[in-house]
């Protein structure tokens, strides 16, 4: 069961990590965090705010394991690509 | 022999099922499996083209893909607060929560489209490069996904507005509110994904 307190909670980490995401982006190269490092920072940060939709926004906090694992196992698939991706590009 | 479901415990444990009809929750997961191709392929086609890719992000908005991130996100946690009110029998409440949601949606709309105008005005299509088609053909996908979530959540406001949800049905907006979720969910991963990730 969602309550409004949670909810409100939520919005701000997600603003809070959205403006982390748009900072990585704009002065990431100048506070040292580049290429790789830069990388997984901004999968973390998907990683956390996805995770933060399906359990709190879409209220599969409470719900039976199976549905929160196909979720949030999609989120750490499409992840793991990514940086595979990225690995290979960097090398 | 004769068997009873257990109806009468629905706080015994975890909930079988997620909120909303089970049949919204197959189509979200075939969606995120298509977004999540789509992802994938973005991704390994940068590596064959890195700075093809790097040089091209760069010609990005990306203060606007930001603001669009945030637009979604306040939509998706009004639509939340929505169903959350009209839940508790407050559904006049939940109706002006989804009208949020709405506005907050027409704003990424809005701003998406100023992005595209700007990027059809610089000459730039899908055979411009290997970049931009995959910017165009991704964000226009989601974008389409963008508007079906919108006339979802006309519908469900206009609806929550009329009383039909309350604490006693609320699977259809339920459900509707699960498939813009989904609609968020992808732009979290978009958005550092083409415009930030270098």
């Amino acid at each position: 069961m969602m309550n409004t307190r949670q909810l409100n909670f939520v919005w701000v980490v997600l603003m809070l990590a959205t403006l982390a995401t748009f900072a990585i982006g704009e002065i990431g190269e100048r506070i040292g965090i580049a290429g790789p490092l830069a990388m997984a920072a901004l999968l973390a940060i998907s990683i956390v705010k996805g995770r933060l939709v399906m359990l709190d926004f879409m209220g599969l906090r409470g719900v039976k394991f199976f549905w929160r694992g196909l979720m949030i196992g999609w989120l750490l698939l499409v992840s793991a690509l990514i940086a595979i991706a990225y690995w290979i590009a960097a090398r | 022999m004769e068997r009873h479901p257990d109806i009468t415990a629905p706080h015994a444990g975890p909930a079988v099922a997620p909120p909303g009809d089970l049949a919204i929750w197959f189509f979200i997961l075939a969606e995120l499996l298509a977004f999540g191709v789509f992802f994938a392929a973005y991704a390994f086609a940068r590596a064959r083209n890195v700075e093809l890719f790097n040089e091209m992000q760069q010609t990005l908005d990306r203060p606007a893909g930001a603001l669009n991130t945030v637009l979604l996100i306040t939509a998706s946690w009004c639509v939340a607060r929505g169903v959350e009110a009209t839940s508790r029998a407050r559904s006049a409440t939940g109706a002006r929560w989804l009208a949020g949601g709405i506005l907050c949606g027409g704003g990424f709309l809005v701003v998406k489209g100023v992005e595209y105008a700007a990027k059809f005005g610089a000459g730039i299509n899908l055979s411009t490069n290997t970049f931009y088609m995959f910017y165009l053909s991704l964000t226009f996908f989601h974008f389409m996904h963008v508007i079906l979530g919108m006339i979802i959540l006309i519908v469900l406001w206009w609806q929550t507005r009329q009383g039909l949800y309350g604490p006693a049905n609320m699977n259809g907006i339920e459900s509707g509110a699960a498939y813009w979720h989904m609609v968020d969910l992808v732009w979290i991963v978009l958005f550092p994904l083409v415009y930030v990730m270098r």
